[in-house]
């Protein structure tokens, strides 16, 4: 399989008190095209920073981030899914999801065409034309998806995206990922603090712990699709990570 | 409660209204000079209307209202919304802010009549520094307001430009409080355009001082309604520009 990007000795820190705080030291990553990989790590740890750090929204690093790609101008090579859908209350649904469209070299008909496919991808053709504050948390939070996968990322980032959601729609959502990145075959980055959901849709879980922290296990989830929530192993690996997890809390993070 | 219900209770209640004062003015208790009934207001604005004096002076009170009403807002907003940008600006003319906003807009009349003389100028200058205050504050809030987390959503979706964040973001998202602002100053500013008139300057203002000259206080009472009736008129019209505007809100 072909590496879509690299990230190689990435680190980073910020300054508090005057001190230099390190927040992630000399982190490597390597993502295949079409893997999706969760990353789990104690709060605090700096999972959201590495998201961060690869969606442009700090520049404060160092080391490398290496799209291999070929770059397309009528693309951008991440895009992010958040927490909260934080769509902008004043567009309506398909003019949210044309957010990330709208700096790109494309006409108005392209790039509408492009929005209705993300939200047909998410299977919310009928809300094209609603206000954001019409839909459900699961409903706008697809849509925060729809916008995302709408600018044809090499990479989709997602920063605990289901984790503000009930039980019962977190795992509709986590399904409907699962389609989607079928579909679509992108390559998904997702950090969560739940380690169920890490196992249940991941091929690859990275343990990101320590202080300054970087990717203390890897643990390859060779289960075949679909999988049993409930399952023996995955019941297995999810409890194998957690002891990795929790022993990573005494390992020195910030809780 | 239905839109029926409620507009036939506001009809109801300023009936009520109504006839409680004509009642109390017809009771002999004061003349009715001192407290002229409503039902004098018709045979005034007729009159006030043959002798032309109302077209005229709503004409000219409206020009100097709109004039000011548009200068000290496009001014109140910029001005609102580079100060929340700029903090460094901000911090600098925080006490210039401090000594020049508590000034009432009617104080800065002797200085409007030297540099501008007693004329349309001054009348608009002098509405138009109230409104300037009301609407530099609201929007300054406004923006300063604005969830970062969605300037933040921008930046990650390509708007890295101070333009694309201002557009994209700042100022939609600051719109509900910058209308909130120049729905105020529509209403400060006729508050402001009679007492600006007062001092000589034709319009409404002006003609209620010689009606009430002369004891007709039935006349001043006509342009009391006729401010009344414009405000609502302006806030009317406001409403529904603004609801339109503001669709995307529950």
């Amino acid at each position: 399989m072909a590496k879509v990007i690299e990230i190689s000795s990435l680190s980073l820190g910020f300054e508090r008190d005057k001190q230099l705080l390190t927040v992630l030291e000399d982190l490597n990553l390597a993502v295949e095209k079409g893997e999706f990989i969760s990353i789990v790590g104690p709060s605090g740890v700096g999972k959201s920073t590495l998201l961060r750090v690869l969606a442009g929204l700090t520049s404060a690093f160092t080391g490398d981030v290496n799209v291999l790609i070929e770059k397309s101008k009528d693309k951008r090579p991440f895009s992010m899914v958040f927490q909260e859908a934080r769509l902008l209350p004043w567009r309506k649904v398909l003019h949210n999801i044309m957010l990330g469209l709208e700096g790109l070299p494309l006409d108005k008909a392209h790039k509408e065409k492009r929005a209705s496919d993300a939200l047909q991808l998410v299977d919310l053709t009928d809300c094209a034309d609603r206000w954001p504050h019409e839909l459900s948390g699961g409903q706008r939070q697809r849509i925060g998806i729809a916008r995302a996968l709408a600018v044809e990322p090499d990479l989709l980032l997602m920063d605990e995206p289901f984790g503000a959601l009930d039980a019962i729609t977190r795992q509709g959502l986590q399904d409907e990922l699962l389609r989607i990145w079928r579909e679509t075959g992108k390559s998904i980055l997702f950090v969560t603090h739940d380690i169920d959901e890490a196992v249940y849709l991941a091929d690859r879980v990275l343990l990101l712990a320590g202080s300054p922290a970087h990717v203390t296990t890897e643990y390859n989830i060779e289960v075949p699709r679909p999988r049993q929530r409930d399952g023996a192993e995955l019941v297995k690996l999810i409890s194998e990570i957690r002891t990795g997890l929790s022993d990573s809390y005494s390992y020195g993070a910030g809780i | 409660m239905s839109k029926a219900k409620a507009i036939t209770l506001s009809v109801v209640g300023l009936l009520a209204f109504l006839s409680i004062w004509e009642g109390f003015s017809r009771s002999g208790v004061v003349k009715q000079t001192l407290v002229p009934p409503p039902s004098s207001v018709p045979t005034a604005l007729i009159s006030e209307i043959e002798l032309g004096f109302w077209q005229e002076m709503v004409m000219a009170s409206l020009s100097h209202y709109s004039v000011g009403l548009l200068i000290g807002s496009v001014l109140g907003i910029l001005f609102g919304v580079s100060m929340a940008l700029m903090p460094r600006m901000a911090a600098s003319l925080a006490w210039t802010v401090r000594i020049l906003r508590p000034i009432p807009p009617l104080a800065w009349i002797p200085f409007a009549i030297i540099w501008f003389g007693v004329n349309e100028t001054s009348a608009a200058f002098i509405i138009s520094i109230g409104i300037f205050w009301i609407n530099y504050f609201a929007a300054l809030t406004a923006v300063q307001a604005v969830d970062k987390d969605l300037i933040e959503v921008a930046k990650a979706f390509g708007h890295r430009t101070a333009y694309a964040r201002l557009t994209k973001v700042i100022l939609p998202a600051a719109l509900p409080g910058i209308l909130g602002g120049l729905r105020t100053g529509l209403g400060q500013g006729w508050m402001t355009v009679i007492a600006a008139e007062l001092f000589g300057i034709p319009g409404i203002g002006q003609r209620m001082i010689e009606a009430s000259g002369l004891l007709a206080t039935d006349v001043v009472i006509l342009y009391m309604f006729t401010i009344g009736a414009l405000y609502g008129v302006t806030d009317y019209l406001f409403v529904q520009v603004q609801e339109r505007l503001l669709a995307w809100q529950k």
